[in-house]
């Protein structure tokens, strides 16, 4: 076990090297080059320079790579331009990055939660009525863009029945005591359960919107490897044992059928970042998709290549744990 | 004694030969597994339709997709938008254009964008790939090293960064956007196909008989590859449809207003959703549907390409 981390943990760095790598070099490609991306197109020719000699874009440029690696390791990004002009980009993504943990986090439970049991269930009475339509739902889950799904439910719920808030994270001018940067949290230590319950308003609509397709494809996943599991030759004997229901569920058909529900979850962690984008952008929620969106519209690079790269190191790290996970569960992978 | 066995035996063997019972390929199998199956037909016939009507468009489009007709009746100021009228079935949108032409000639910009980023991946994929299974070794690891670091990257978030990298988006940029974050996914199927056939004894005895590295990859292992790529791209049409829509939501779609693509007329229509729903409505319906098309072949074509749903 000691060995495969060791080696799962060699590779994300690598992994993380050439991320910066390609960043880099994404950087350069940008339509100006990076000084015209960093000053706008209006700057003065001095301005220009002085940057350009600032940034080192005058040296090689390997000695201009390993400069632009340091100055990451230390966390220095540059000053946002567009998204909170003049604070450094690191604190931008600070802010708001409890902001996207919550919709996320929020999103993938109402996926994990929603689609295990309704995946179980669909398995057991396969091709019955709630089978059949699950799947029905389930397929067009998948077929809906996320921000047309966003805006319907917006448009219904929010503007045309005012039944939830349309935009936003909290009520503005709410008395809310702010400890962790996680909203619904703060409000649960502090007791003020109002603000807590206010937050909650304000992301039940973008949880639903996200957690749609994570919904859809761990319902599917589940279906399909409960299907295949509960045909194994263990699960008959264990009925044969004449072990309870409950137990057979639980002990041999579940535990069995999670794996590749485990592997979907780290994979479907990608798909909430990209999807917090145009979540995000349809509630006007300040988490980190807004702040990208944004940051794409008024060029700041700056804000723009934190999070792109915090995004992918999330998605690098999360898949390595899963796939840690799954060497503690399964001993055949540790081998390999 | 002998020779009676020998042509017994050999006669035995002619007439099982000759008897015309060659039982079923697998390719037949799946046929037959495939015309069973409701979903392959519900997917294949929005296909059809939508390839159709993609193809037609230009000449069944009652009016130009981008001319402004019903400007006369649209006003900004009392937010108003030209209603369904004679020749105009849907009306017009916020602009004054025919609504139903705009989603005629979309079809077929949403199908080119779907078809092209989908072949981007897959040509893409399928050099790497070759290259990493066919030869293995250190080219091998080399390959799939970068691969992994592209599959790091969320694919949405990917073509935003590749979006953002042409200053005048337009089709080309959208489908390139789009296309190139599926290669790793195409590389890393192929690849774990070939390497799956290189030690398998159809290969081993083109080897023992001198066939040429390159006529065994093209003739041997490539055409016994293929079925799991083509199911494949059948849903990597869908995911490009959807990733183009949300570039163009995003403001990164193409911006030429005379040959709408559905993303586009959804993003704009976005603006309005309060007052004129039905602007959006359209499009996003024509995205689900067709999207739903390739989801159900592309899943249909899976369950009946699976050996292990052969009987």
């Amino acid at each position: 076990m000691l060995r495969y981390t060791v080696r799962r943990l060699l590779q994300l760095v690598l992994v993380l090297l050439v991320l910066s790598l390609l960043l880099f070099v994404w950087l350069r490609s940008l339509p100006g080059g990076p000084v015209t991306a960093l000053l706008g197109e209006r700057a003065t020719p001095a301005k220009r320079a002085e940057l350009t000699a600032v940034l080192g874009l005058d040296q090689p440029i390997f000695v201009q790579y390993f400069k632009f690696l340091a100055r990451m390791l230390r966390g220095d990004f540059g000053q946002s331009t567009g998204v909170s002009a003049g604070t450094p980009a690191l604190d931008v993504f600070f802010t708001r990055f409890g902001a996207t943990i919550e919709l996320a986090v929020g999103a993938m439970i109402f996926g994990l939660v929603l689609g295990i049991p309704l995946g179980y269930m669909a398995a057991k009475r396969r091709a019955g009525a709630l089978d059949n339509s699950l799947i029905v739902v389930s397929l067009v889950g998948i077929a809906v863009p996320v921000f047309f799904l966003a805006f319907l439910m917006k448009y219904l719920f929010a503007v045309k029945w005012g039944m939830l808030p349309p935009s936003g994270r909290q009520t503005p001018g709410i008395d809310a005591t702010r400890v962790t940067g996680l909203f619904i949290v703060d409000g649960l230590i502090t007791r003020e359960w109002d603000a807590s319950w206010d937050s909650v308003k304000h992301l039940i609509l973008p949880w639903i919107a996200l957690g749609t397709i994570p919904f859809a494809v761990i319902f599917r996943i589940t279906r399909a490897s409960v299907l295949e599991v509960q045909g194994e030759d263990f699960v008959r004997t264990a009925e044969a044992k004449g072990l309870t229901r409950t137990t057979i569920r639980n002990r041999h058909v579940l535990r069995n059928a999670m794996l590749p529900v485990i592997t979907v979850t780290g994979l479907l962690s990608g798909l909430l970042l990209t999807g917090a984008v145009l979540t995000e952008k349809v509630f006007a929620y300040p988490g980190l998709g807004e702040a990208l969106y944004i940051g794409f519209t008024k060029k700041d690079y700056p804000v723009v290549q934190v999070i792109i790269l915090a995004a992918a190191a999330a998605f690098v790290i999360i898949n390595t744990l899963v796939d840690l996970t799954y060497a503690l569960v399964d001993p055949r992978i540790r081998a390999r | 004694m002998a020779t009676t066995y020998t042509r017994a035996r050999k006669q035995r063997i002619d007439a099982l030969v000759s008897s015309g019972d060659e039982g079923s390929s697998l390719l037949q199998d799946a046929w037959t597994r495939l015309k069973g199956s409701p979903l392959f037909w519900v997917g294949a016939v929005i296909i059809g339709v939508f390839l159709v009507l993609a193809i037609i468009a230009p000449w069944i489009a009652p009016h130009d997709p981008g001319a402004q007709l019903l400007i006369g009746q649209t006003s900004r100021a009392r937010n108003a938008i030209a209603p369904a009228q004679e020749g105009f079935p849907l009306g017009g949108d916020t602009q004054g254009r025919d609504l139903l032409s705009r989603l005629m000639v979309g079809a077929r910009q949403t199908l080119l964008v779907g078809i092209f980023a989908t072949l981007i991946g897959l040509i893409g994929g399928l050099i790497l790939g070759l290259l990493a299974g066919a030869f293995g070794g250190w080219v091998d690891t080399l390959i799939m090293r970068i691969v992994d670091v592209m599959l790091s990257i969320p694919s949405l978030l990917l073509a935003i960064s590749i979006g953002v990298l042409f200053s005048n988006p337009n089709l080309t940029s959208v489908i390139i956007a789009v296309g190139v974050p599926q290669i790793p996914v195409f590389a890393r199927l192929l690849r774990g196909q070939l390497l799956a056939q290189r030690e398998s004894d159809h290969v081993l005895a083109a080897r023992a008989l001198g066939v040429k590295q390159g006529t065994i990859v093209f003739r041997h292992m490539l055409p016994n590859s293929v079925s799991p790529v083509i199911v494949q791209a059948t849903l990597v049409v869908a995911t490009s449809i959807l990733d183009a829509a949300a570039l163009s939501y995003l403001g990164l779609g193409s911006q030429d207003v005379s040959q709408p693509e559905w993303g586009q007329m959804l993003g704009e229509a976005q603006g309005s959703i309060d007052s004129h729903p039905q602007l959006a409505f359209w499009p996003a319906g024509a995205i689900i549907i067709v999207v739903l098309g390739f989801t159900l072949l592309g899943e249909s074509l899976r369950e009946a390409i699976d050996p292990k749903n052969r009987r």
